[in-house]
């Protein structure tokens, strides 16, 4: 009888090069996704030594992370210009297909990968940038890498890499009504912690998984990084395939049909052993807010921010401490008593059509509150011109929502759209990191839904009280 | 990139867990296209004040700091996104080795692919590393040929590092050279898949 594997094992043997002793493996890399801001440094590194791109027809490149999101195509930020100006020409230097800002296929990065039907299961996807992680929901494996590993895959196709172990993340039953899969990631980061993942590959499994649609399990794996894991994935399923039918860069006819018989097979054997499980029961789940300065220091909404007073490990204490006076919050206060300043709808995590359709669904007919800026950016051009069809614009605009241009924006605050200091910003982005969306900005991360009710009421309400559940 | 075999150097301690890559760099100095000249940015927040002015409560700034090669931080540095200008940053500013309890994987390649050494140690021995260095001008001796870190003290503790990183580091390898005497493999594999 077969030896049961996971599908990180299939995946691992089916793209393995070079297997040496005292070395890592040599891992084939099926598809390369490049940005502005990690890879101007990789394309010089081969124009030095005089190297090629390997596969230019394996890589993939847009603008993404700092582009504006208003008044396009005018960049006033000099330095981001030559930035972009230098992905083009490394672009066209080098032979590599690019979405430029004026193209209709430009976005972040880890949206237009699944929109266009570049990620599909089984491949191996890499990119400069730790979200990649996001491409696992198809069954991919996906990491981030640095701009050396950049510069390694361009030459090669192939990266040196050590067999991760493996991690189970087993989610059984459901989800309630008004509780998202962001609610599930950081419902899972919170409890087992930021660095749970790190050393392993996780696969999302159980009953509340196979319930999600892609673009929730894009959401769920795209956080894979926040518990430490350089991946996190999802064993394909039909969900995956419907998805992926009629995608641009999807086998088409009977190759399609050919590629899901394959893919099938990638799923985890039932009796495959992981080296780690954890388990956590979705129907436990509430919405979820982040208070502190990492994903992990969240909490139900229900909650109150922790006491540091009543933490008895010293280190614990003190980040504890740290994080409350850089978030400006008192111990046991409750989360619904925060007030925000800002609101941001976006990000690789959650600025897909689904994303943009809850979030609507939310505000339709009510108005941003009126000590509050709040912000739409969807993930991609076709996102844009989708929700616009669908009138979602129209809706947030008559909100008071600002309707923006496709990039990672007020994420990572690399353009003009950012948190200024000392004010508080509900975000549906992936990270609360000190500084992340404005030196001094105080970031909440919270569902598509929270983050629209936020904008409506000026401050964290519980999004199961805060609208009619729709039966 | 440099080989390191063995360094001394002075110890800067940051008592910091999670320590994230968007403390290391902030995010407004990664629109550069060079490799060169991050030292500058290095935990600029924490370093600089609102107007630019370095803050006299940043431990880095004071003068007994000055010359540091070699940092002693908490749990899971380095976690966060992938920019490696991360290690670019402490590199520029002088930053030859890195000793933290647990490193995030992605910032942990980084730096090896760029000449730094990061060690995992424990928490006491960390607690003990942080602890000299926050009172005394203090410096720690490491061998990486034999895996070892030490003090004048009598501190000693040995430390793994996986083969291949060790190889790569004590000769400054150029990784993607080495790849590409492989390149008959990777066109096979790429014939047959």
């Amino acid at each position: 009888m077969k030896q049961p594997k996971t599908i990180i094992e299939k995946i691992w043997e089916k793209h393995t090069v070079v297997q040496e002793a005292d070395k890592p493996d040599l891992l084939y890399i099926d598809l390369h996704l490049v940005h502005e801001v990690t890879s101007p440094q990789a394309f010089e590194g081969l124009r030095l030594a005089g190297r090629k791109v390997r596969q230019p027809e394996r890589t993939y490149a847009t603008v993404d992370h700092n582009v504006p999101t208003i008044h396009r195509p005018i960049i006033r930020d000099e330095v981001a210009r030559k930035q972009m100006e230098t992905l083009r020409s490394n672009c066209a230097e080098f032979g590599i297909r690019l979405a430029d800002i004026d193209h209709p296929d430009q976005g972040i990065v880890h949206v237009i990968g699944p929109q266009l039907g570049l990620t599909q299961p089984g491949k191996t996807i890499v990119c400069g940038d730790s979200h990649t992680s996001t491409h696992g929901a198809f069954g991919a494996l996906a990491f981030g890498i640095g701009t050396s590993e950049v510069e390694h895959v361009l030459a090669t196709q192939t990266l040196w890499q050590n067999k991760p172990k493996t991690l189970n993340v087993h989610i059984e039953g459901s989800l309630g009504t008004g509780v998202t899969a962001k609610d599930l990631i950081l419902a899972i980061i919170g409890k087992f912690g930021v660095k749970f993942g790190t050393g392993y590959v996780l696969e999302y499994t159980g009953e509340a998984i196979r319930d999600l649609s892609m673009e929730e399990r894009m959401t769920v794996c795209n956080m894979s990084i926040e518990a430490g894991a350089r991946a996190g994935l999802i064993s394909p399923d039909e969900t995956t395939f419907e998805y992926l039918r009629g995608r641009r860069y999807a086998p088409e006819g009977s190759d399609f049909e050919a590629a899901v018989s394959e893919w099938k097979n990638l799923a985890t054997d039932d009796g495959a052993v992981y080296d780690h499980t954890v388990y956590l029961d979705a129907s436990e789940i509430e919405p979820q807010v982040t208070w502190g300065t990492n994903p992990g220091m969240c909490l139900p909404i229900s909650a109150s921010v922790p006491d540091p007073a009543l933490i008895e490990d010293k280190d614990e204490r003190a980040s504890v401490e740290q994080a409350l006076a850089y978030m400006g919050l008192e111990a046991n206060q409750q989360l619904t008593s925060i007030e925000i300043q800002h609101v941001f709808i976006g990000s690789c995590t959650n600025s897909r059509i689904t994303d943009l359709r809850k979030a609507a669904s939310v505000i339709q007919g009510r108005k941003v509150h009126p000590s509050v800026r709040a912000m739409v950016v969807p993930g991609s051009f076709t996102v844009k011109m989708q929700a616009e069809q669908e009138g979602l614009d129209q809706i947030f605009q008559d909100a008071g929502f600002e309707w923006r241009d496709a990039g990672c924006s007020m994420c990572l605050a690399m353009n003009e759209d950012v948190v200024p200091a000392g004010e508080r910003c509900a975000s549906t982005s992936n990270r609360n990191f000190e500084g992340r969306q404005g030196t001094g900005a105080r970031t909440h991360l919270a569902s598509p839904e929270m983050a629209a009710a936020a904008a409506i009421e000026g401050r964290f309400v519980d999004i199961r009280q805060a609208v009619a559940p729709t039966v | 990139m440099e080989p390191i075999k063995t360094h001394n150097g002075l110890v800067y301690p940051l008592p910091k867990r999670n320590v994230d890559t968007d403390q290391i760099i902030p995010k407004q100095f990664l629109k550069r296209i060079e490799r060169a000249g991050f030292g500058q940015f290095l935990f600029y927040n924490w370093r600089f004040d609102e107007n630019d002015k370095p803050r006299a409560d940043f431990t880095l700034n004071q003068p007994k700091y000055e010359g540091v090669s070699v940092l002693i931080s908490g749990d899971n540095f380095g976690c966060g996104s992938s920019r490696e200008h991360a290690p670019w940053a402490l590199l520029d500013y002088g930053f030859k080795v890195i000793i933290a309890p647990s490193f995030a994987d992605i910032f942990y390649n980084n730096t090896t692919k760029n000449g730094i050494l990061s060690i995992k140690l424990s928490e006491e021995q960390i607690d003990y590393l942080l602890n000299q260095a926050e009172k005394n001008s203090y410096t720690l001796t490491i061998d990486l040929e034999n895996q070892k870190v030490y003090d004048k003290l009598g501190f000693e503790a040995a430390f793994d590092i996986p083969a291949y990183n060790k190889h790569m580091l004590l000769n400054g390898l150029d990784e993607i050279g080495i790849t590409l005497s492989y390149a008959d493999r990777i066109t096979q594999f790429e014939q047959t898949h």
